[in-house]
Formats: structure tokens, C-alpha cells, sequence
């Protein structure tokens, strides 16, 4: 009975949503809050680091090395043995992997093979875009821009929706936004953003879907150029959030203090807000950071349908090209925000417990 | 920003208009309850829900709102299709299977007809469909709807790709491939993270220890991404040989996804694992095989089974997205993914030619609609599932 009640619960919440790598929050009510963010925190950067080994090791399965990508098959032995000692890939694995770790906390990401050019690893950089973090990091803003206005419309928007939809649960609004979530839930990111393409855009010339976005654009026109890549996430995200405020809310009405307030003669709607919202705020927080961080999945989607400058589209084009130290660094950048936002909606759900807040 | 101003005066309008109807009700029907009490709120939901009909009224007689009308019109026929089916199920069959469908809402069985409509094109494809999947033709970008006059062929209802590839035979060969790949890769995930779980739960220990770490590294990794990083190497390792990309990616997505499936194998076999029969079978002597095949297995069979329906969805998302992508699927296998890639163009079309801009759209609706039928039956198993054991 448990086990199905659990697995039935789970398999809810895991649709869309991946579980929570960090840890669980239970059975610490004994520990001070700060000690357990301390751990929390601990855990997390362990976790960065062994998904950084991962990743190194990933790309140091691919066959050959890169002096030889680079440089291509009819490369003279000589070539190839210079660009190696240069990159140190002579050294061994463990020496190499620490010289990349140091590089990568100082800022340097390593040089794009498509951009570069054997001058560029001799060390005659001819002043061109060649390093990882010089074509990173205008589209890591582009992307983080995205994904705000993404967040600025869709958190307010689902929990506004999952208010509602606990507030006049069973009713004809709860049954269509019900059956409208799951199938935005379930439908493929480049399905939605093209049927928003067809009616915003084409059919309805609203917006522009293509968000040609470049530096120094006016704040209105990027904004603009950014609603319907904003809007495709949106609707993803959103059908998960939306059904876990419902879900929390809903949880919260059959307590007796809830029957307490109705029984008082207050309104519902003023029950739910007052009362009920509070005390599900920790899973609704808990929720929305897990969904910021499914963002970064969905953007690269996203980006790629509406060709968006930003870090999930150089990722894909990187993957296409077999460009190696972007895609390390694309890789890692994505893990760590990921791992991040997962250890802040833990950390989040910690701090909104009040039993952990205020011990006896 | 106009438009935005003129969509809140006229939700404020409506608000108005609800609250002085309310009013009217109530006056009207001598303050009866169910208008005495009734918010303002729920007042406003009705005006706009009537607005909104209205609205949907006005449009389907529009002479352009030709997708309206289609959605419309595919939305009554899958209502109809369902209903009849569920009717079918009740009148043929084993006395089980008539008790399944007797209480089966219309959204289940919806499921249950399309997941059928499914795996009847993915097995019978090739006679289903009327050419070979990679095929070429000599004319090229024919249009569909088959009628010459429009730059149709009648010898191809769904026109024809840039390199003169018949569409209606892709789209039902994109059912064998893009559904059996899925279907192969959930299968393998859930034999490797089944079993893994299930010994991990049984032995317990450091064997569980070193398992669930690993898991939950793999899993701090968000499945998309790892799942592009381990591509690039494998078409590093696959080099021009394309299919082998294809082996390569059902075996990177069958791991990432078995973590998810250890993890809850593990969780439903350790509620297990401190039974009672277990203990009683393990006293009688039993080996490790009996104990997960006959004792542990049967009992998680209806967790696993729902398990293994949203898996499946998310493992036919992945593939999809990769091969849109350009990076799963490789050709000539015909799959939705990469068709919606490929046709995407035509959807700018879509003043001039509805139906060209509906082909991108019917693929991405293919993948979509699939997930949405095998959610519907997950949700109405586990549903029923929990509601008989409450």
C-alpha cells in the first residue's frame, strides 16, 4: 500500500522533473540549519568535481587525441608532436586533468578547434575569437537573459494557475487546465515552439521567430526578439509547476486548521492564501528552482528552433562538429548551473522548514 | 503593448459584465443559493468561458482559421473514435478485459486506441506503407494534398521532401523506427537498472553503497546534456558508419535512463526486501535467482509497469529531440525527428498552403501524441491501482 502510494507520487512528480541529486531533507530535524547547508553545500561542490572527472574522462575516450584533430590526417609526426608537447598532452591523464581544472577556475576554457588556427596553439594568437571563453561568454548572458524572462512570466503565471486550479478543484476549469498541462507536459519542445512559430509569427504577425539577437540592441527590441523563445519555455515549464502548486495546495486542505478557518466563515479564496499558501511554499520554492533547472535542458531545444545566440545552440553546433573543448566547456557549464540550482532548491526547502528553523 | 491593454480592459469589462449578471441572478431568481453564494470569481469564470466558446463559434466560420477548424474537427474525432472504441471493449473480449473497459474514462481508452493504431503501423509498415522509406523520386518538393492543380501528385498524398522522398511513407516507417528505438532503449534501461536495483536492494551493503553513488553522480548531470557530450564521442568512435551511431545512442540512453529506473527498482525493492515472505523464503533456503524472479519481482510488477510507461515517454522525447537535433537518428532510417528538422521551412508557408505547413507539424504531432496516450493510461493505471488498494 505505501510502496504504491510512494511510487504513485513519485511517478508524478518525476514526470518532467528530474529527482533531486543532492540529497534528501529528511530525518535532520536534530542538526542546526546551518550545519546542514554546510553539508549540503560540501556535497554539492564533491559532486561538481567528480562530474568534472566524468566529463574529462568522457572526451578522453574519443580515439586519437587532439593534435591530431586538429591538424587533421596528413599531418607530418612533427606537427603532431609539437601541438602535443604544447597542449601537454604528453603528460599523463591525472596531470593533465588538473592542469585543465586550474585553467577552468581561472576563466580559461581551452581553444575552439573551429576557430582556431595552428598559430593560435604556438602561442601567436592573431587577435580573433580563438578561446572557448571568448565565444562563450557573450551567449552565456543571452541565455541567462532568456531564461529570466522565461522565469519572470511562467513562475507568476503557474502558481497563479495552481491556485485557481486547487481553489475550484474538480470544477470544468480544473479538468481542462488538467488535461491541458499534461499535454504540454508530454509534448516535445520543438512541437510547441513551432505551433507558437505558426500562429505568433506566420499566420499572425505578432512576433519576429527569429531572435537575432546582438550586443548593444536596444532592452524593447531584444525583449521582443526574445518573447517567443520565452514563451515555448514558458508553456513547458510551466504545466509542471502549475500541477506541484495544485498538488501541495491540495495536500494542505484536508488539515484540520484549514477546516478550522472554513468553518470560521472565511472565504476560500482567503483560506488558501493566508493559510494554506504559507505552509506550501517550502515544496512550491522546492519546484520552481527544480524547474529553472530543467530551463537548462530545454533551452537547448528552444535555442536551436529559433536559432537564439546563445550557449545551447553552440553546444549543439559544437557536438555537430566534433568541436571538443566547447563542448567540454558547454558540458560543464550546463552540469554546474544545473547541480547549483538543485543544491538552491534544496538549501531553499531547508530554510522554508520551520520546524528546522526554529528548534525547540 | 496595445493589444496587451486592450486584452485587460476587456477582461475588466467582463468582470463588470459577470458581477452585474450576478446581480441580475440574484434578483431574478429571488435570492436563490447557488447565486446568493456564489463568488465573484466563479461568476467571472462562467462570462469568460461563455466568451471563449463564443470566441471558438466566430472563428470556425472565419474563411482562413483553417488549423481551428482542423483541431476541432480532430479533437471531436478522436472523442468519437475513443468512445467507440471503449464501446467495442465492452461488447467483445474476456470478462476481464469487458470489466477494464466498463470503467475506463474516455481518456484512457483513448490511449489504449492510439497506442494500438501505433504499434499496428510500426509492425505493418512496410505493407502499410505504399513505397520503400528510403526511396527516392524524381520530382521533388511535390506538395501535398495530391491534387496537380495545387502542385500535388496523386501518386503522393503527402508530397514529396527535397530529395524527392515520399512523406506519407516516411511518416509511417518514422512509427517502426523512432517507436521501436525507443522501445528497444527503455527495454535494455530497464534490465540494467532493474536488475542492478533489485541486487543492490537485495544484498544491500557496500554493493548498494558503490551502486546508488554512482547513480547519483550520473544523475547530477542533466540527461540531455550528457546524453549530447556522450554523442559527440560516439560519433567520434562510429566514424562513417552511420548505423553504428544509431547502436551507440540506444546504448548511451538505455544508461542515462537506467539510473532513473535503479532508483526507484531500489526503492520499491527495499520496501519489499523487509517482508515477511522474504524472510520466510530466504529461511526456506531459497537462491538469489527465486527471490528476485518469484518473490520480489511479482510484487513490483505495477510500479515498474507505470515506470516503465513514462520512461518510455521520456526515452521517445530524448531520441526525438536528438534526432531534430541532428545527432540521433541517423539516415536513411526515417524518423519524425529529423523530419520536422528537415520540413521545418514549410511552416512559413502557411498562408498559402495550409497543408504543407501541417507536414513539420504533423511528425512533432505524431511524437506528441504518442506521449500523451501513454500518459493517459499511466495516469488511469496508477489511478485505479491506488484507488483499489486505499
Amino acid at each position: 500500500m505505501v510502496v504504491f502510494a510512494l511510487t504513485y507520487h513519485s511517478c508524478r512528480v518525476s514526470l518532467r522533473v528530474h529527482q533531486n541529486p543532492i540529497g534528501k531533507t529528511n530525518e535532520e530535524h536534530v542538526n542546526s540549519v546551518p550545519k546542514i547547508i554546510a553539508q549540503r553545500l560540501l556535497l554539492g561542490l564533491l559532486t561538481l568535481f567528480v562530474v568534472s572527472i566524468i566529463i574529462f574522462t568522457a572526451v578522453n575516450m574519443l580515439p586519437g587525441d587532439f593534435a591530431q584533430a586538429i591538424l587533421g590526417q596528413s599531418a607530418t609526426p612533427e606537427a603532431v608532436a609539437a601541438i602535443r608537447r604544447d597542449l601537454g598532452l604528453d603528460q599523463p591523464p591525472i596531470t593533465r586533468y588538473f592542469t585543465w581544472l586550474a585553467g577552468v577556475l581561472q576563466g580559461d576554457l581551452g581553444t575552439s578547434f573551429a576557430q582556431a588556427n595552428f598559430a593560435s596553439f604556438v602561442g601567436e594568437d592573431s587577435g580573433t575569437r580563438t578561446t572557448v571563453a571568448d565565444q562563450i561568454a557573450p551567449r552565456i548572458k543571452n541565455t541567462l537573459f532568456l531564461a529570466g524572462v522565461t522565469a519572470v512570466i511562467a513562475v507568476p503565471f503557474a502558481i497563479g494557475l495552481g491556485i485557481l486550479a486547487a481553489l475550484y478543484r474538480n470544477s470544468a476549469f480544473d479538468k481542462v487546465s488538467n488535461v491541458f498541462t499534461l499535454t504540454s507536459i508530454s509534448s516535445p519542445e520543438f512541437f510547441v515552439a513551432y505551433i507558437l512559430i505558426l500562429f505568433l509569427a506566420v499566420l499572425n504577425p505578432w512576433l519576429p521567430s527569429l531572435s537575432n539577437i546582438y550586443d548593444g540592441m536596444a532592452f524593447s527590441d531584444r525583449l521582443e526578439k526574445t518573447m517567443l523563445p520565452a514563451l515555448a519555455l514558458t508553456l513547458v515549464v510551466t504545466a509542471h509547476m502549475m500541477r506541484m502548486t495544485r498538488a501541495a495546495i491540495i495536500n494542505l486542505l484536508a488539515s484540520p486548521y484549514i477546516e478550522m478557518a472554513r468553518l470560521k466563515g472565511m472565504k476560500p479564496m482567503r483560506v488558501i492564501v493566508h493559510h494554506a499558501l504559507p505552509n506550501a511554499l517550502a515544496p512550491i520554492i522546492n519546484v520552481v528552482a527544480l524547474n529553472l533547472a530543467y530551463l537548462v535542458t530545454g533551452v537547448v531545444v528552444v535555442e536551436v528552433v529559433f536559432v537564439y545566440p546563445g550557449v545551447g545552440q553552440l553546444f549543439v553546433d559544437s557536438v555537430k562538429i566534433r568541436d571538443i573543448p566547447v563542448v567540454q566547456a558547454c558540458c560543464l557549464i550546463f552540469a554546474a548551473v544545473y547541480i547549483l540550482l538543485n543544491l538552491l532548491a534544496d538549501i531553499l526547502s531547508i530554510l522554508s522548514n520551520p520546524r528546522l528553523r526554529h528548534p525547540k | 503593448m496595445i493589444t496587451l491593454l486592450w486584452i485587460i480592459g476587456g477582461l475588466l469589462a467582463l468582470l463588470a459584465i459577470s458581477w452585474v449578471l450576478r446581480k441580475l441572478a440574484q434578483v431574478v431568481s429571488g435570492n436563490k443559493p447557488l447565486f446568493r453564494d456564489m463568488p465573484l470569481a466563479v461568476a467571472f469564470g462562467y462570462v469568460l468561458g461563455v466568451v471563449v466558446l463564443a470566441f471558438g463559434v466566430w472563428l470556425w466560420f472565419q474563411p482562413n482559421a483553417v488549423f481551428f477548424r482542423w483541431f476541432v474537427q480532430g479533437l471531436a474525432i478522436s472523442v468519437v473514435a475513443a468512445y467507440a472504441f471503449r464501446l467495442l471493449g465492452r461488447t467483445i473480449g474476456t470478462k476481464a478485459t469487458k470489466k477494464a473497459f466498463r470503467q475506463m474514462p474516455l481518456t484512457a481508452s483513448f490511449g489504449f486506441l492510439v497506442i494500438l493504431i501505433y504499434a499496428i503501423c510500426a509492425i505493418f509498415a512496410g505493407v502499410l506503407a505504399p513505397y520503400g522509406q528510403a526511396e527516392v523520386f524524381q520530382n521533388v518538393n511535390v506538395l501535398p494534398g495530391g491534387n496537380p492543380a495545387t502542385g500535388g501528385d496523386p501518386a503522393h498524398l503527402l508530397g514529396t521532401d527535397q530529395i524527392g522522398r515520399d512523406l506519407l511513407t516516411r511518416l509511417i516507417y518514422g512509427a517502426q523506427n523512432t517507436v521501436g528505438i525507443a522501445f528497444a532503449t527503455v527495454c535494455l534501461a530497464f534490465l540494467v537498472g532493474g536488475s542492478l536495483g533489485f541486487l543492490a536492494a537485495v544484498f544491500g551493503g557496500w554493493l548498494d553503497n558503490i551502486l546508488s553513488r554512482i547513480v547519483d553522480v550520473l544523475m547530477a548531470i542533466p540527461s540531455l546534456i550528457f546524453a549530447l557530450l556522450l554523442m559527440t564521442i560516439a560519433s567520434a568512435w562510429a566514424g562513417s558508419q552511420q548505423w553504428l551511431l544509431t547502436v551507440y545512442m540506444v546504448l548511451i540512453i538505455a544508461l542515462i535512463d537506467s539510473t532513473r529506473v535503479f532508483r526507484l527498482a531500489r526503492a520499491v525493492g527495499q520496501s519489499i526486501v523487509v517482508m515477511d515472505y522474504i524472510e520466510a523464503a530466504k529461511l526456506r533456503g531459497e537462491g538469489l535467482g527465486y527471490l528476485i524472479f518469484r518473490e520480489i519481482l511479482p510484487n513490483a510488477t505495477a510500479p515498474l509497469l507505470a515506470e516503465l510507461g513514462l520512461r518510455f515517454c521520456f526515452v521517445f522525447l530524448t531520441i526525438s529531440a536528438l534526432s531534430f537535433l541532428g545527432i540521433g537518428i541517423q539516415p536513411p532510417l526515417a524518423d519524425w525527428g529529423t523530419m520536422v528538422r528537415d520540413l521545418a521551412q514549410f511552416i512559413n508557408f502557411a498562408a498559402f498552403s495550409p497543408l504543407a505547413a501541417a507536414l513539420p507539424l504533423m511528425a512533432a504531432g505524431a511524437i506528441a501524441l504518442l506521449t500523451v496516450a501513454v500518459n493517459f493510461v499511466v495516469d488511469w493505471m496508477l489511478h485505479k491501482s491506488s484507488g483499489l488498494k486505499e
